[in-house]
């Protein structure tokens, strides 16, 4: 379509202002406030117990649960775009269901079956705590981030078809053979992007770990939590905006850590 | 030898049955097309001789070894699909060397075993290439030298020029045969095309409704189909006193001769060497004969003429065709 030059320049500037009002002002509002006291007060909020506590929890979370979802994602992707097996209809709904259901409700609920007075509530007894600490937020991530490899890599797998691995089945392959050489490589841009929200969504999510997690800084405290708390039970602003800027400094190296792997894939 | 045998096969989708009860012998070293139209059941047969279709019920042998049981991946066979299946994710050369590769070959065997295959499907100097920088005919014989590479018992071939244009798909059957007269290798082509499949193949098997209707030389189905179905997907037919006739087998003569149909001159088209008259009978039924520009010349046809045809040879009966005196 060609757009002739004053509507042109009006569309620019409408999602221009669009842009800039909902998203460049607000995060550089809190790039501003972070460094305002300079990068040695930024620094030392940044590297106080609590905050260090709250990014290694944060990175040990995503580091359990991206692996996961890429494993469990894939398999699920291949199985309902591939399979026909009974129920497929009930394994697509309850793929979506973490997009339905509110992360609060989802954090609820894993109270009421892993809570010392759940289904599985024994198990404090034993010494094995899942609410209130590191499992109970891991298992909250995992639920919250659970649709979104299946999700991008389905269309993929679709697109693709199966002919290649046919294909590579007629020239010798196993089946093993044939996942790592033939469907792995052909669905690595979408699964690179559900990799991508999966981090981004781990990284910040809120609800449901809020409700698993202690609350206590230094204890059971994700970084989104940290941010959070210091914002409101600490009084302490100045704290929260460093931590929602390490935050963001985390996905973005997320991000650019995966545009590195595309392009080394790419060039392969 | 036989290089191929099906025997009994069966396979139903549901209430359709893609074959019916199919057996056939493919001789080792020979070209064969599965001739048919769409569903018949020619594609399906081919799959379950790869193994990418399992039978309900029936056996496959490949080289008189009993296959039925096992995986494509054991079969030995080359298999190249209608859409190429190309590996998108890789060069030219990992493409052709997938099969070698999987095999476990040394490296050096490999790149001399590919180079040899680029060259001998016209692709050499193209090995650092994706497909998505080949043409379709190109895309397709990347995907021949592929299953080549693991020198398969047989060559399963399905609708391989399915996909591409007219000129292109006439250039590659011809340069197909010239292959397999080079490597010899058992080949089985499914085609819907009876040109192709004519053009290309030693041997037809003709299938529709998931039953073989005929297996034959081109010359021998052509000449002597076995029913009506065959005669017509062989090639144009007209119906003449409620047979089928080949246009080019019908006498159009100007008098009454014996066993000749009175009918009236339609149209008549010159088609360069030969001439196509549209006729219709006294029931209204139209037809249409073919002859020759000579023939035709010599008739001097004009629209709504009454003339009579029977079926037989110009050639033979050169008396008829003359004018009544």
């Amino acid at each position: 379509m060609r757009v002739s030059r004053l509507p042109q320049l009006t569309l620019r500037t409408i999602a221009l202002t669009y842009l800039t009002v909902l998203l460049l002002i607000p995060v550089g509002l809190i790039l501003y406030r972070t460094f305002e006291h300079g990068i040695g007060a930024f620094w030392d909020s940044a590297t106080t117990p609590a905050s260090l506590h709250a990014i290694q929890v944060t990175l040990t979370i995503v580091a359990i649960v991206v692996p996961l979802n890429v494993i469990f994602g894939v398999f699920t992707a291949l199985a309902l775009v591939r399979g026909r097996f009974r129920g497929r209809g009930i394994v697509q709904a309850i793929v979506d269901l973490p997009f339905a259901v509110s992360p609060v409700i989802v954090g609820a609920s894993l109270v009421l079956l892993w809570g010392v007075h759940g289904w599985f509530g024994g198990l404090a007894e034993h010494g094995i705590k899942i609410i209130f600490s590191l499992p109970g937020m891991v298992l909250a991530t995992i639920f919250v981030t659970l649709p979104f490899v299946v999700r991008e890599v389905e269309p993929v797998l679709h697109e693709i078809g199966n002919e290649q691995e046919q294909a590579a089945s007629t020239l010798g392959a196993s089946a093993w053979q044939t996942f790592w050489r033939i469907t792995l490589p052909s669905i690595r841009w979408g699964l690179a992007y559900g990799v991508v929200l999966t981090v981004a969504r781990a990284l910040g999510e809120f609800g449901a770990v809020s409700i698993v997690s202690t609350g206590v800084s230094g204890d059971s405290e994700t970084l989104t939590l940290l941010v959070a708390n210091r914002f409101d039970a600490s009084f302490n602003p100045f704290g929260s905006y460093a931590a929602a800027t390490v935050l963001m400094g985390l996905a973005l190296v997320a991000l650019l850590l995966m545009t590195l792997f595309e392009r080394k894939g790419r060039r392969a | 030898m036989t290089a191929i045998s099906a025997i009994d096969v069966n396979k139903h989708y549901g209430d359709f049955a893609a074959l019916d009860n199919v057996s056939i012998e493919i001789p080792d070293g020979s070209l064969t097309a599965l001739l048919g139209p769409s569903g018949s059941g020619k594609s399906t047969l081919l799959r379950v001789i790869s193994g990418l279709e399992v039978p309900d019920t029936g056996r496959v042998l490949i080289a008189g070894e009993d296959v039925t049981a096992l995986t494509p991946q054991k079969r030995g066979i080359g298999f190249v699909f209608q859409h190429y299946a190309a590996f998108k994710h890789m060069t030219v050369r990992d493409n052709v060397a997938f099969g070698l590769k999987i095999r476990k070959r040394p490296k050096a065997e490999i790149s001399a075993r590919v180079d040899e295959l680029l060259e001998i499907v016209g692709l050499a100097g193209f090995q650092r290439r994706y497909p998505s920088q080949l043409s379709g005919g190109q895309r397709q014989r990347m995907a021949l030298a592929r299953a080549l590479a693991v020198e398969p018992k047989v060559l399963l071939l399905d609708e391989p020029f399915g996909a591409l244009d007219a000129k292109v798909r006439e250039d590659l059957r011809t340069w197909l045969r010239r292959l397999h007269d080079e490597v010899h290798v058992t080949t089985v082509l499914v085609t819907h095309d009876q040109e192709e499949a004519m053009d290309v193949a030693d041997r037809i098997a003709v299938l529709n409704a998931g039953r073989i209707e005929q297996i034959g030389s081109p010359r021998e189905l052509y000449e002597e189909p076995a029913n009506d179905f065959v005669m017509s997907f062989l090639g144009p037919v007209a119906t003449l006193g409620g047979k089928l006739v080949r246009p080019h087998d019908l006498v159009v003569s100007l008098r009454q001769i014996e066993d000749a149909v009175p009918v009236t001159v339609e149209r008549v088209v010159h088609l360069g060497f030969e001439v196509r008259i549209s006729l219709r009978d006294a029931d209204g039924e139209e037809l249409s004969a073919q002859t020759t520009r000579g023939e035709a010349a010599r008739l001097d046809l004009s629209e709504g003429q009454q003339v009579f045809v029977r079926p037989g040879h110009p050639a033979f009966d050169a008396d008829v065709a003359a004018p009544a005196a």
